[in-house]
Order: C-alpha cells, then structure tokens, then sequence
C-alpha cells in the first residue's frame, strides 16, 4: 500500500483511538490513564512514539506512558522472525516476538532462548529493555548478555544499529534501559541448543531461611537452573522454610522419546474480591505446597512449561489480586549481606503483615554490563503484595532495608518506589541518565515510571 | 499444496501462510514492498517450508495481476490454490469524510480484488481447478451503519464468490467465501476490541480447515456465524435503530 494512503488510514485510525480513551495497566492492574496503538509496521509506527510496549509483563508503570500522552505502541504485531541460522543459533526477530512463539517455533528444533523469564508472555524488546534474568542467571548472566545487536529508533527519529562494537554506550544503556534509551525494532541474539525438549528436576524442602541460601549456593554448582520458592508467613525458627528447585535440560537417553505435548491452560475468568487473598487462604496455601513435598528431596523428569513457567498455566492470574491490584517487590541483597540480610528483609515484610502468596527466591550471579540492570552477586528475592492503604509504607520500609543492606530493587516490577530511594540504591543512575541525555536531550522517549523516578517531563 | 498468497504479509494471511509453511505447503508471496515481502519470506523459512518466491502485486493495479500469476506459477511449478488476504479498511467516517479514500477502498476490496480473483480463476481452470479462497468479510452480510461503504464493497465480493462457486464447482473450482469477525490485526489496530474479537492464527486455523474441504463459506471466529444468522433476519425497522 503507497505511504499516502496508509498514514491517511494511519490517521484516521488514531483519531479513533483517542475518542475511545481509557486505562491502562501493568500486570500488577493498578490502572492509570493510557492507550494502546498497535502496528506491524514499527519503523514506520515508531516515528512519533513516546513509549512501546510488549506484552505489558511488567508488573508496575514502567509500560505505561507519561500523562502527557497517553499513548504506547504496542509491539506485539511484529513478530516476524528475520533469520535462524542453525549451525551458530544465531536469531534475528522484529522486538515484538514473544518468547512463548520462539518456544512453539524453535524448541521443537532443539533450541530455547538463553535467559527466560518466569513467564514466557514477554517480548523480546520488552526482555532486552528490562534485561530479563531467570533460574540460570548464576551460569549465564541476564537476557542482554546474549544480545548481539540492537536495531534502534531513536529519539531523533534515526535508525541505527547498536551492539557491544557498535554504539556501545547506547548498546548497554538500552540493555535493562526500560526502553527509554530509544525504540527496538529489531533484536538479534544467540539462541542456545538443548539435548532434548524435557527437564530432570530435583527438588528438596528446607526447614529455614538460612538453610535454603546455602542449599541455593549447593545446588548453583550442580545445576544450570535453580530457583525456590519461600513461606513468607511463617516465622521464628521456620521463617523463611521452602521448596527449592533444580534442574536441567535431561540426557535424550533418559527423556521420553516424544515431544512433550503443549499442556492445557485454565483462565482465572474474574477478578476475586480482595477478602479471598487474605492472611487464611495465603496461609493454608503456602502450608499445603510446602507439606506436599513430603519427602526431603525428589527428582522426575518433567515437562519444561510447568518447569519454567510454572504460573502461565493459570491465565490472567493477576485477577486473583482483587480490584485494587498488587504489585511485585523485589530486590537482590549483595553477598556481603545476604546471610542475615535476607532474614531481616523477611522479618521486615512479616512484623508489617505483608502477606504474600509467592515469594521466590534466587541466587544471583554477578552484576551484567546493562547500565542499570537489575541482578547483582548475591540473593534476590521477589514478592507479590495486594495494594493496600499502607502498600506505600510497606515498599518504603521495605526500601529502606534493601539500602542499608546494600541492595536494589527491580524495576520492571516497581510502581511505589521514591525518587531518592531509588537513587540511594542506585551509584550507576548518573551514568544512565547522562547517556540517555545524549541521545534523547530533549527526554522524548519516557514512561509514567522515569516520570517518578526520574522526574522527566510529564 | 501449492499456493500464492496474495497478503501474507500481514494479519490473518500472516498467520495463515504460516501454518501452510509449517505442514509443508510450498507458498509465493505476493504483496507490497519488496522488504515486507522478503521479511516474510525469512519468518516462514525458519520453521517452515522456504517459500518458491515473492513478488510485488498491488490490487490497486490491476495491470499487474497477469503477470505476477504467471511469475509465480512457473516459480511454483504448478497451482493447487490462490488465496487472497489482501485488502484495506477504514472507519465509515473516516471514508465519509474523504472521497478519495471512498474510491481507493472501493478500488482494491472489490474492483481490483474481482479482476485479481478472474486471473486467477481462469489459471485455476486452465489446470483444471484448483482453490480460489478469498478474505471477504461479516460487513458483508447486511447494509450497516458502521460499516455502510466496506461493507458494500465486501457484500460485492461475497455475491461475487458464490456466483463463481455456483457456475464453476462442476469444473473444479472450490471456491472458499472467507468472513471474518472483528479480528485483532494491523488493520483493526485503534478501533476498539468488540465482544468476540478473534485472534489472527484461531481465523487461520479454521480456514485452512475449509480450504482442505472446499467449503463454500466459512465464518471465524465461529461465534460469528450464530450471530450473522440472527442479524440476518432482523427487520428493517430494528436495524434502522441500533447501532450495530
């Protein structure tokens, strides 16, 4: 179609988008005036963007456009894959392809991404731009490290290449930049070939807190994947008690000879009034998955979704929360702190009552050259917390832990966090921001999220 | 199969070619902008059958037509099937507002897409039949107010379609009338999601379906054939007052 007739129908497409104003949210769905446009198109879409979006992941405001302008490009249309070569496992893909489409497509040849989420309904714009990190991040570091360029727009409406050679300041500037550096058009990574399409898991129940960090520092030796899942609630001597889980890619010879069927999902059909996520059923929840690992330890060989993503099994399980939402704390404590500081961390969300339905935790390796990315060398921990009237004092008091301990916060997560705690948290802002500046002095591309924390233009 | 698929670039064709990639069917790409084209042609290769070729053809250009199914029936070696998944939208009144927008839409949905669908019938004959499956639309159905011009021009092509079906079935020719819905694609990008809004690849997986069997008319999502068979027979003095 000419590029006449196509932005006189661009247009008056928009025109309707703006008449039909409305919310938007995080997955935390704490709402907050904004719209999506969509296009398959995003060289041609990203011209006026201010912000793009992929499958909406991340858990606060960082999706969200400034009140300004309360538009997003949704990238989620342009999922085209632009090249697979199978002897390097080198991908190229437009940003809007999903995880979950590369696992439908590629897994069946033997190939699954670096670095995976715990949910695979991201993009691969949106897992660059919050350098994702997942169950292997103490082998292979975060998503970005096995991005090899970068197809950009930027600010000034150019359109670039970025990669660790090219452009390099851009290149890790954009890598856990939370998209603000400029727009991603294209990603083109290194895929990773696997022995077969089944998981060997091992998994074992600890008794407390201190004894799980130092299974997780066991198990890390042992296996590429590991991750655990904590009792938030519980207290005293067992606080902190939880399942840990292990695995790795299983031997073809001791793996089912099939390709493991796509598993059923289910959808949580509505919103759960906020009573039902009270302390009782968190409670009795976190007592049966802890007790139903009634052996110490155990090992089977599994099939990889359930292995991965464990909660993409329940779609739109953040309507579980209630009206009023929730949102995700996570932090990761330095090494130097970790053996008490993860129980302070904890004592902290219990004294306040921050009853959480899942709490997991992980060890990370170290820190990656994105420039603001999140993991460094030590142990993260993330919880869900419904949105109450004291959520605020609850994310400040939990901020003020993580700072003394020497720790930070994961923004793809964050909606409540201040300003100067985020810059207490954070020596490496400075450097960020001053790139960003270079190639965005006038701070076009932005989000509701560098509105708060960075105080840009709203 | 051997098929030519004029707009697999983009929406329900998109999703369409890459399922026939995925079974093995060997497709030529006809579309707009030699990069889209080549871009497409990358996606369906890497987990699929390479597709024979790709080619520039706009319905917009009638002129064009002959030759691009001649180029891309010698790449292909043969003709099973043309399926045709191009086509333009816009809002009523975005299209009231500008005539010029009117014509270029009456243009490509119904005059090009009928002279684009002609060629291909006879290369279809010539072979001694084949599948002609071409996108028309639910608009089609019944003169609407939100859809009053598109909707005439895809009424066109439904009436066209089985017209051919009746006078050519004999021959060979399995003609496939395909009316989607309101479906999540580019081309629906800003308009806001109504009830029953299907997913491009679900459309696609049922009228890959109704292309194997030959069916004359299939509806997707399939919610819309139930609803299409009521507003069918409302009066005329309740269309004339809801807003459907």
């Amino acid at each position: 179609m000419d590029n006449e007739l196509a932005s006189r129908i661009q247009r008056s497409s928009l025109a309707e988008t703006n008449k039909n104003g409305g919310t938007l949210s995080g997955w935390g769905r704490i709402g907050a005036p904004g719209r999506e446009v969509f296009s398959e198109d995003l060289e041609r879409a990203t011209r006026e963007a201010v912000l793009c979006r992929g499958l909406g992941r991340s858990y606060g405001d960082s999706a969200l456009p400034p009140p300004s302008h309360p538009v997003v490009l949704t990238t989620t249309l342009a999922d085209r894959l632009l090249g697979f070569d199978e002897s390097t496992g080198v991908l190229t893909a437009e940003a809007g392809v999903s995880i979950d489409q590369l696992n439908r497509r590629l897994l069946p040849r033997g190939w699954f991404v670096p670095v995976t989420p715990g949910t695979q309904f991201v993009t691969l714009g949106g897992a660059v731009a919050a350098d994702v990190h997942g169950k292997n991040h103490h082998v292979a570091g975060c998503f970005g490290e096995h991005v090899r360029a970068l197809k950009m727009r930027l600010a000034n409406a150019e359109i670039v290449i970025a990669s660790p050679t090219e452009l390099p300041d851009l290149f890790w500037a954009t890598i856990g930049g939370m998209g603000l550096t400029g727009h991603i058009l294209e990603v083109e990574l290194r895929m990773q070939r696997v022995r077969s399409p089944w998981i060997r898991e091992e998994t074992w129940r600890v008794k407390d807190i201190d004894a799980y960090i130092e299974s997780l520092k066991v198990a890390a030796g042992r296996f590429p994947f590991t991750v655990g899942w904590i009792d938030c609630l519980s207290r005293g001597s067992s606080l902190g008690r939880g399942i840990l889980m292990a695995g790795d890619w299983a031997d073809p010879s001791e793996a089912p000879a099939r390709y493991p069927k796509p598993l059923p999902t289910i959808t949580m059909p509505i919103e759960l009034p906020s009573f039902v996520l009270g302390r009782p059923s968190v409670q009795a929840f976190n007592f049966g998955f802890y007790w139903k690992h009634l052996p110490k330890h155990r090992e089977r060989i599994t099939h990889w979704q359930p292995f991965f993503y464990p909660l993409d099994m329940i779609r739109h399980w953040n309507r579980m929360y209630g009206p009023r939402g929730f949102t995700q704390y996570q932090c990761v404590l330095p090494d130097s702190a970790s053996y008490g500081g993860a129980r302070r961390v904890l004592e902290e969300l219990t004294r306040r009552g921050g009853a959480s339905f899942l709490c997991v935790i992980k060890d990370c390796g170290p820190e990656g050259h994105g420039l603001l990315s999140f993991p460094l060398k030590g142990i993260s921990i993330a919880l869900d917390i419904a949105v109450r009237d004291d959520t605020q004092a609850l994310v400040d008091a939990l901020n003020e832990k993580v700072i003394a301990e020497g720790g930070r916060i994961y923004l793809a997560k964050d909606r409540f966090t201040r300003p100067e705690h985020f810059r207490a948290m954070e020596p490496r802002l400075d450097r960020f921001l001053s790139v960003r500046r270079k190639w965005d002095p006038e701070l076009k591309i932005r989000s509701a999220q560098s509105v708060r924390l960075f105080g840009d233009p709203a | 199969v051997k098929a030519v698929v004029l707009g697999a670039t983009s929406g329900m064709g998109r999703a369409l070619a890459r399922r026939m990639a995925a079974r093995g069917d060997v497709l030529y790409l006809l579309g707009i902008g030699e990069n889209d084209l080549s871009k497409s042609a990358a996606d369906l290769a890497v987990d699929g059958a390479p597709p024979a070729g790709y080619a520039e053809c706009d319905l917009g250009s009638p002129n064009s037509f002959g030759a691009a199914l001649d180029k891309a029936e010698r790449a292909l070696g043969g003709l099973d099937a043309v399926i045709v998944t191009a086509g333009i939208f816009a809002t009523q009144e975005a299209l009231e507002a500008d005539p010029a927008l009117t014509e270029k839409l009456l243009d490509i949905d119904f005059t090009g897409t009928i002279l684009f669908c002609e060629e291909a019938r006879k290369r279809l004959l010539a072979r001694r039949g084949g599948t002609l499956a071409v996108w028309s639309s639910v608009a089609g159905e019944r003169g609407r107010k939100p859809v009053v011009l598109y909707g005439a021009a895809k009424a066109g092509i439904t009436h066209y379609l089985e017209g051919l079906d009746h006078k050519f079935r004999g021959d060979g020719l399995k003609v496939v009338c395909v009316k989607p819905g309101f479906v999540k694609t580019g081309m629906t990008a800003g308009l806001k999601t109504p009830p029953f809004a299907g997913e491009a690849d679900d459309v696609a997986r049922r009228v890959l379906k109704a292309i194997d069997r030959g069916t004359p008319v299939v509806y997707a999502p399939f919610a819309w054939r139930p609803i299409m068979a009521v507003i069918r027979t409302l009066p005329r003095f309740v269309m004339r007052r809801i807003g459907f």
